[in-house]
C-alpha cells in the first residue's frame, strides 16, 4: 500500500471517527453527570438523521438550517425524555436504568418505522458538497472533509462550554460532588436537564450530518450505539478525552481494516477492544 | 431464629401447593400434543425453549446481579454449531452437545474478560462481545451462510448408533424432545441455585465484600455463573434450530438479547419460577398482539417502561401473594391456616 492511499484511507477513517465521536461524546457527558448509561443515545442519532432527511430532502430547506433545526428537534426530544422518564430512574439500580433506556430504544425505532416507513434511504449528496478536492494527487470527497471540520468545530464548542464559563463550572462541580453542588445552590434537576439536552443535540447533529454519506434506516441507532460502546470501552468509560481517542482509534481501524483485511473488518474493532481490556481493564485513559 | 409452629405449618402448606401446581403443569405439558393440535404444540415448544433460555439468563441477572446484553451471542453459537452438525451428520444429540459445549467455551473466554467488571461496564462489555459474535456470523459466509443464514437443517432422529433410533421429524414428536431436555435443564438449575454455588452467587450479589472476606473468589464464581448461563443460552439455541429448521444472524444481534431479559422482568427476577412464567406471558402476548399490529416492539417498549417504573417485582411476586401465604407476616396473628 502506497503512502497516497494510506493518507486517503486515513481521512476516510477520520470522517467516520467524527460520527462515532459525536455519539460517544453525548453518551459520556450524560454518563458523567447523570450517572445513567443511555442505550437510547444511538436512537437520538437516528432521529437526527430522520429529522434532517425530512427538513432537507422533503421540505427543501437550506442545508445549514436543516442541520441546526434537526439537532434542535432532537434536543427537544431529549428534554421530553429527561423530564418524563430519566428523572424518575436516577434513584434506581443501574440494571433497571439500562433496561428502561432499552425500552426507549424499542419505542423510538418503531415510532420511526410508523412515520417514515422501514425502508433504507440513501439520499443524494447536497449540491453544495458535490465534488472532490485533490489531496496528494488523489480526489477526496468534499463532504468527508467538511464532516471532519464540523466534528472538530463541535469538539471545540463542547470544550468551551465545559471548560470556560459558568455553566461548565457548575457541570463539573456537580459531576464531582452532586450533594455538595446542590447544597451550594446549584439547581441540579435543571442542570441535569440541560446536560441531557446538550448530549441529545450533539448526537442528533451527528445523525443529521450522516445522511448524505451513510444510510438512513431504523437500524442505524442500534448499530451506532454498539460502536459508541466500543469507543468508550477502549477510551475509558466516563472520560471525554478517552472517548475522543477511542473514536479516532475505532474510525481509523475500521478504515484501514477495510483496506487490509476486508473480510474481518467488523471483527477487528472488537478484537482491539478485547486487547485493550486485557492490558488495561478500565480503558486507555480510564482511572 | 426459631420458627413458630404457625410458620412451619405455613411452609408445609406452601410446599404442598407448589407440588400440586408443578404436577398439574407437567400433566398439561405431557398431554398437550394429543389434545390441542399442532399450532399449540409449536407455540408450547417455543415457550419451553424461551423458558430455559430465560431461566439460565437469570442465574446471571437475578442470582448474581449481573445484567448481560450478550446472551444472544451464545444462543446463536449454540444454534449455528447445532445446525452445522445436523447438516453434516444426522445425530440430534450430537448437535445439542456440540452447541452447548461451543457456547460454554465461548462464554468462558468472553466471561474471563467481562466478569472483571460489574454493573454498567459489564452490560456494555457483554453487549459488545455479543456483537463480535454477530459480526463473525455475518461475515464468515463460507461457514455461516452470511446474511442468508443456514437453511434446510433436518430434524434428525434421536439416536445413539447401535442402541436405538427414534424418528422425531414431526412437530409433536420433537416437542417431547424439547420437553424432556427443558425439564431436565430446569431441574439441574433448581439443584444448582439451592446448592452452595447458588448461595455463594446470591451472597456475592448482596454483599461482595463479605463473601470475599469469607475466603471465596468472587471472580471465579462470577465466571462460573457466566459460563452456566452461556451454556443454557447455547442449549436454547440448539433446541431452536431443529424446530425452525434454520439459523439466521438476527439470532445474535444485541437487541435479541432482550428476549430472556424481558421474560425475566415480566415474571420477576428474584424468584426461580419468574423467568419461566415470564417466558409464557411474553410469548403469548407477542402472538396475540402481533395479530393486531406490526408495531409489536413499541408495545414491548412501553411495557418495559411501565414494568421498570411501577412493577419491578414482576408477575410472579403478585401471584405469590395470592397463592401462598407469607411465612414472615403471620406470626403476629398466630395460627390461622
Amino acid at each position: 500500500m502506497d503512502f497516497q492511499s494510506l493518507v486517503y484511507q486515513g481521512l476516510i477513517g477520520l470522517s467516520l471517527s467524527m460520527y462515532l465521536w459525536l455519539v460517544a461524546a453525548g453518551l459520556t457527558i450524560a454518563f458523567g453527570i447523570l450517572r445513567v448509561l443511555n442505550f437510547a443515545h444511538g436512537s437520538l442519532y437516528m432521529l437526527g438523521a430522520y429529522f434532517a432527511f425530512t427538513l432537507y430532502y422533503s421540505l427543501k430547506l437550506n442545508f445549514w438550517l436543516s442541520m441546526v433545526l434537526a439537532a434542535g428537534l432532537v434536543g427537544i426530544v431529549g428534554l421530553i425524555l429527561e423530564r418524563f422518564l430519566f428523572r424518575r430512574i436516577y434513584p434506581l439500580e443501574e440494571a433497571y436504568q439500562l433496561i428502561l433506556t432499552f425500552g426507549i430504544v424499542l419505542i423510538l425505532s418503531d415510532t420511526v418505522k410508523m412515520i417514515w416507513g422501514g425502508v433504507f434511504m440513501i439520499p443524494p449528496m447536497p449540491n453544495i458538497f458535490v465534488g472532490t478536492v485533490n489531496i496528494l494527487g488523489r480526489p477526496f470527497p468534499v463532504y468527508n472533509l467538511f464532516v471532519i471540520c464540523a466534528g472538530l468545530a463541535v469538539t471545540g464548542l463542547i470544550w468551551l462550554l465545559l471548560e470556560r464559563g459558568w455553566w461548565g463550572k457548575t457541570v463539573r462541580a456537580t459531576a464531582s460532588d452532586r450533594e455538595m453542588a446542590s447544597a451550594l445552590g446549584i439547581n441540579t434537576p435543571v442542570l441535569f436537564t440541560t446536560v441531557f439536552i446538550l448530549a441529545a443535540v450533539v448526537a442528533g447533529l451527528g445523525g443529521a450530518l450522516s445522511i448524505p454519506v451513510r444510510v438512513v434506516a431504523p437500524g442505524v441507532g442500534t448499530a451506532i450505539i454498539v460502536q459508541a460502546f466500543v469507543v468508550t470501552v477502549i477510551g475509558g468509560l466516563g472520560n471525554l478525552k478517552g472517548a475522543f481517542l477511542g473514536a479516532l482509534i475505532v474510525g481509523l481501524a475500521n478504515a484501514y481494516g477495510i483496506l487490509l483485511f476486508p473480510t474481518i473488518e467488523l471483527f477487528l474493532i472488537y478484537l482491539l477492544m478485547a486487547l485493550v481490556l486485557l492490558v488495561r481493564p478500565k480503558g486507555l485513559l480510564g482511572g | 431464629m426459631e420458627k413458630t409452629i404457625g410458620e412451619i405449618r405455613m411452609e408445609n402448606r406452601n410446599r404442598v401447593v407448589a407440588r400440586w401446581l408443578l404436577g398439574l403443569l407437567l400433566l398439561v405439558l405431557f398431554i398437550l400434543p394429543w389434545t390441542l393440535g399442532t399450532y399449540v404444540t409449536w407455540t408450547a415448544s417455543n415457550i419451553l425453549i424461551l423458558a430455559l433460555y430465560a431461566a439460565g439468563f437469570n442465574i446471571l441477572f437475578g442470582y448474581s446481579g449481573l445484567l448481560s446484553f450478550g446472551q444472544a451471542g451464545f444462543y446463536a453459537i449454540g444454534a449455528y454449531v447445532c445446525a452445522k452438525i445436523l447438516l453434516g451428520t444426522s445425530f440430534l444429540l450430537l448437535g445439542f452437545l456440540g452447541g452447548v459445549l461451543a457456547a460454554g467455551l465461548a462464554a468462558l473466554i468472553i466471561g474471563f474478560l467481562c466478569t472483571r467488571h460489574t454493573q454498567i461496564y459489564f452490560a456494555m462489555l457483554t453487549l459488545s462481545f455479543g456483537m463480535m459474535i454477530h459480526s463473525i456470523i455475518w461475515k464468515w459466509r463460507d461457514v455461516t451462510g452470511g446474511d442468508d443464514g443456514l437453511v434446510n437443517v433436518p430434524r434428525a432422529p434421536l439416536a445413539i448408533p447401535g442402541l436405538f433410533s427414534i424418528d422425531v421429524s414431526s412437530v409433536e414428536s420433537y416437542y417431547y424432545v424439547v420437553l424432556v431436555i427443558v425439564a431436565l435443564g430446569i431441574f439441574l438449575l433448581w439443584r444448582m441455585v439451592n446448592s452452595p454455588l447458588g448461595l455463594a452467587l446470591q451472597g456475592i450479589r448482596d454483599s461482595e465484600q463479605r463473601v470475599a472476606f469469607s475466603g471465596l473468589s468472587i471472580q471465579k464464581f462470577r465466571l462460573i455463573a457466566f459460563a452456566i448461563s452461556g451454556m443454557y443460552a447455547g442449549m436454547a439455541g440448539s433446541l431452536m434450530v431443529p424446530l425452525l429448521k434454520s439459523a439466521d444472524p438476527g439470532m445474535a444481534h444485541w437487541t435479541a438479547s432482550a428476549e430472556p431479559l424481558m421474560a425475566t422482568l415480566l415474571g420477576g427476577i428474584y424468584n426461580f419460577a419468574g423467568p419461566m412464567v415470564g417466558a409464557f406471558i411474553l410469548y403469548v402476548a407477542k402472538e396475540l398482539i402481533a395479530r393486531y399490529t406490526e408495531y409489536w416492539s413499541m408495545v414491548l417498549g412501553f411495557t418495559v417502561v411501565v414494568l421498570v417504573l411501577g412493577f419491578r417485582g414482576g408477575v410472579v411476586s403478585v401471584l405469590q401473594g395470592l397463592l401462598f401465604r407469607r411465612t414472615g407476616t403471620v406470626s403476629k396473628r398466630g395460627v390461622d391456616a
